[in-house]
């Protein structure tokens, strides 16, 4: 933008008005956050307005695990507002989250008056130094003047580039100072310039490569949900016209559908037996916009030993990075996508008939049926929940987040998503205490959808509060917990790897949900019958609020298929093959030591 | 991951890594702005990456541009690895790695050098021997009594090393060095 006179947009105000001026200015309608004495002139602002709409939640955690499944479902940015000191703590947890799933997070933090800075004054923090490795980028303001530049640039480098989280730290007399208000410019910045569109002749190579493939496989992650539903079409249109088999991380379910012909189910440490396997004995592989992250090539040096590789990603420092490839394309999924399918229709003449015994050998992967397991008319088989739930809610078209453990990994496995944008998960930080309040921030976002939390009975204990957030905000989230009694997936460790003692993995003293959730004033159900089930999700999705569902299934089920640690991805161990014999020498001494 | 325990024999193609530490400087250009030193140092510090010199000040005043000079240890794959992290860096402009430039360009190694103060006390002897050393290392005399010297010199770390080594038994008082300053050969810039 010209400094010249007579633009619009530029006025005088206060650093709290331009705070709300530019949330406006950049699309927000709503954020998540708690008050506090460094940010009292902001909330006075938010009460004075109505275009922007707070939602109050119960902890800071709270506020960035809601904005991140707000971006998450929507695509654009989640902002969250809180106080300094012990606001700004609480929320690095959140910004730590979106930064390692690269979720557009833009957290405004207030801090003590610039005449206090370093003072040790009441609730003061360094929040731009603690922050500083748990963000894309973060800003502490100390001239009014700056405030309104400082604000855009933040959206401009959340939802840019791989998408992240970042801080814009503003001082209490900063909130009270007057200033001139800039409306947002684009490019602010020289030294910022993420590279969007790939090199055409290594796409084209790419494209060489792929035609000739035998035994071809997509591995694609969540950048492909990042970059836009036109990266999932794209995505889609390319496995169409390959016949490629395609695979996921946990964090791209939905980019393909799990109806598609094509897929094999996700891969990685609790992936299907046929996507692990096919990894491994491919020839060439097309990695977009995954990371080749631990829990995806399990073993590094005995990864896909035989294959060509090429990777699609935005951020240049995640190319060979865990792993070397061949081909290397540093640009946006659907930019680089749409210049390949372009490239493969013109080039190619797909001959499907040379991956017959690609797919014939796939075919045998998959009749092992590495998700089985034995239903039983006693219990539950939390399986079996995860199933009768997708069953009963796919024609609801639902969004699904979780918290993190066994029931994250089981609902990765057997509910299955169709489209992108509706499965919100802490993949890269695990953060127990994730699901709930990202299902209240993907409920604000979209009101009419139903939106079902599958949560574990200790990971739901880490943010239960925001119960109290959903029901003040008439938010009919259904907290679905499939309740084992156990940490499960920290006993299942403790059976893999120390000897089946099980330290403080069991949950001696559990509240009674339901009775917790009527405190909240939601509505609680409790269900232990497989017989009943049915009945029991059926009533928990025409409640008209939020539900709390204590699903009381088998206490020692493990997650199975699973590569142990330190294995490779042939390596898998099966349920069929899990005995405890197997799973007590599941991994070696070396694999003990890998998280 | 921690950069040093990456570089194991984890081979993709069948061969093991072969791959040495080496070391190399690389001149980071950002804006000069509060905390950028920081982002960068924090950078090596919580991936695990080596620093063995840094030397930081503004050079371009007018668009409040800094240079910062970095020499680190790593394999190749490391060394790659720390520029695109680096490069991720909001007001990071510029990152390059001078011993791969120099090696683009055809010269042997970028030009480095360094400035060391050396305070040396004593008297008699030891006193005039320091003095004709200092004579032939090139090191100007910046600070003196009777009873001590302050020796200004500058040169190639190597060249300082040794200086700094003979001067250690004729009464060598305390060091300050700069780190390096760094460049490539050739008319082009960076």
């Amino acid at each position: 933008m010209s400094n010249g006179q007579n633009e619009t947009g530029r006025r005088e105000m206060t650093g709290a008005e331009m705070v709300v001026q530019a949330l406006k200015d950049n699309g927000v309608k709503h954020l998540f956050g708690y008050p506090g004495g460094a940010v009292l002139p902001i909330y006075d602002e938010i009460f004075q307005q109505d275009d922007v709409e707070h939602i109050l939640v119960r902890h800071e955690q709270g506020a960035g695990h809601a904005a991140e499944g707000y971006a998450r479902s929507t695509g654009k940015a989640g902002v969250m507002l809180v106080t300094s000191g012990p606001g700004a703590t609480n929320a690095v947890t959140p910004l730590q989250d979106a930064l390692m799933d690269s979720i557009p997070l833009v957290c405004i933090t207030g801090q003590v008056p610039t005449t206090l800075i370093g003072s040790d004054a009441f609730q003061e923090c360094d929040t731009v130094g603690i922050t500083r490795p748990c963000t894309k980028h973060n800003w502490l303001v100390k001239d009014v003047n700056e405030l309104a530049k400082t604000l855009h640039e933040a959206f401009h480098v959340a939802t840019t580039g791989r998408p992240g989280p970042v801080v814009v730290d503003i001082p209490k007399d900063v909130q009270f100072a007057r200033g001139i208000y800039t409306p947002p410019q684009t490019a602010p910045r020289t030294s910022y310039h993420p590279q969007v569109q790939g090199d055409l002749d290594r796409i084209k190579e790419a494209v060489a490569l792929l035609a000739n493939a035998k035994r071809p496989i997509i591995y694609s992650g969540g950048g492909v949900i990042n970059s836009g539903l036109e990266a999932s079409q794209l995505l889609r249109e390319l496995v169409e016209l390959s016949g490629f088999p395609i695979t996921s991380t946990l964090m791209g379910l939905g980019a393909y559908p799990a109806s598609g012909k094509n897929w094999l189910g996700m891969l990685g440490m609790h992936g299907t037996y046929e996507a692990n396997m096919a990894m491994h004995d491919c020839d060439v592989m097309l990695c977009i916009g995954a990371r080749f992250d631990d829990r995806i090539t399990g073993r590094l040096d005995a990864f896909s030993p035989g294959s060509k590789k090429i990777h699609i990603d935005i951020d240049p420092s995640s190319i060979n990075k865990n792993v070397r490839v061949d081909i290397p394309i540093i640009g946006d999924v659907a930019h680089v996508l749409e210049d390949l399918v372009r490239l493969w229709r013109a080039t190619v003449k797909a001959d499907k008939k040379a991956l017959y015994p690609w797919w014939e050998q796939i075919a045998k992967w998959r009749a092992r049926d590495s998700l089985a397991f034995k239903t039983n008319d006693e219990v539950i088989m939390p399986q079996y929940a995860i199933e009768r739930l997708y069953e009963l809610t796919k024609h609801r078209d639902p969004y699904i987040t979780t918290e993190v453990g066994q029931h994250q990994m089981w609902a990765a496995q057997h509910f299955h998503f169709e489209k992108p944008h509706h499965w919100m998960t802490s993949g890269g930080l695990g953060t127990m205490g994730y699901g709930l309040p990202a299902a209240l921030g993907v409920q604000i976002a979209h009101p009419d959808a139903l939106v079902i939390d599958i949560a574990g009975d200790a990971s739901i204990q880490m943010c239960i509060q925001e119960m109290s957030a959903a029901v003040q905000f008439d938010a009919p989230i259904k907290i679905f917990i499939l309740n084992n009694q156990y940490m499960g997936m920290v006993r299942q460790w403790q059976q893999l790897l120390h000897g089946n003692r099980l330290s403080h993995s069991y949950t001696e003293a559990m509240p009674d949900f339901v009775k917790l959730a009527e405190a909240y004033g939601a509505h609680g159900i409790r269900c232990d019958k497989p017989a009943d089930l049915d009945d029991a999700i059926n009533e928990m999705i025409s409640v008209k609020k939020p539900v709390i569902f204590d699903c009381r299934v088998a206490t020692l089920a493990n997650c199975f298929p699973m590569i142990p640690s330190g294995k490779a991805h042939n390596e898998m161990l099966l349920p069929d093959e899990a005995t405890d014999e197997a799973v007590a020498n599941a991994i070696d001494a070396k694999g003990r030591e890998l998280v | 991951m921690n950069a040093q325990l990456q570089a194991t024999g984890s081979a993709y193609f069948i061969s093991k890594e072969t791959q040495r530490p080496e070391i190399h400087t690389l001149s980071v250009l950002v804006d000069n702005e509060p905390g950028v030193l920081a982002r960068v140092i924090g950078l090596f510090s919580g991936r695990g990456y080596n620093i063995e010199s840094l030397t930081v000040s503004e050079t371009e005043h007018e668009k409040h541009l800094s240079r910062i000079t970095i020499v680190t240890s790593g394999t190749p794959h490391v060394l790659e690895q720390i520029k695109h992290q680096l490069e991720r860096i909001v007001p990071v402009h510029r990152v390059v790695d001078l011993a791969v430039r120099a090696a683009e360009l055809g010269q042997d190694r970028p030009l480095e050098r360094e400035l060391a103060l050396v305070k040396v006390a004593g008297t008699g002897d030891a006193r005039v021997e320091a003095l004709r050393l200092a004579d032939a290392f090139r090191a100007k005399v910046i600070d003196a009594n009777t009873e001590h010297f302050i020796f200004e010199i500058t040169g190639k770390v190597s060249k300082i090393e040794q200086f700094i080594a003979i001067m250690k038994p004729l009464g060598l008082v305390e060091i300050c060095r700069t780190g390096v300053a760094a460049m490539n050969r050739g008319p082009q810039g960076m």
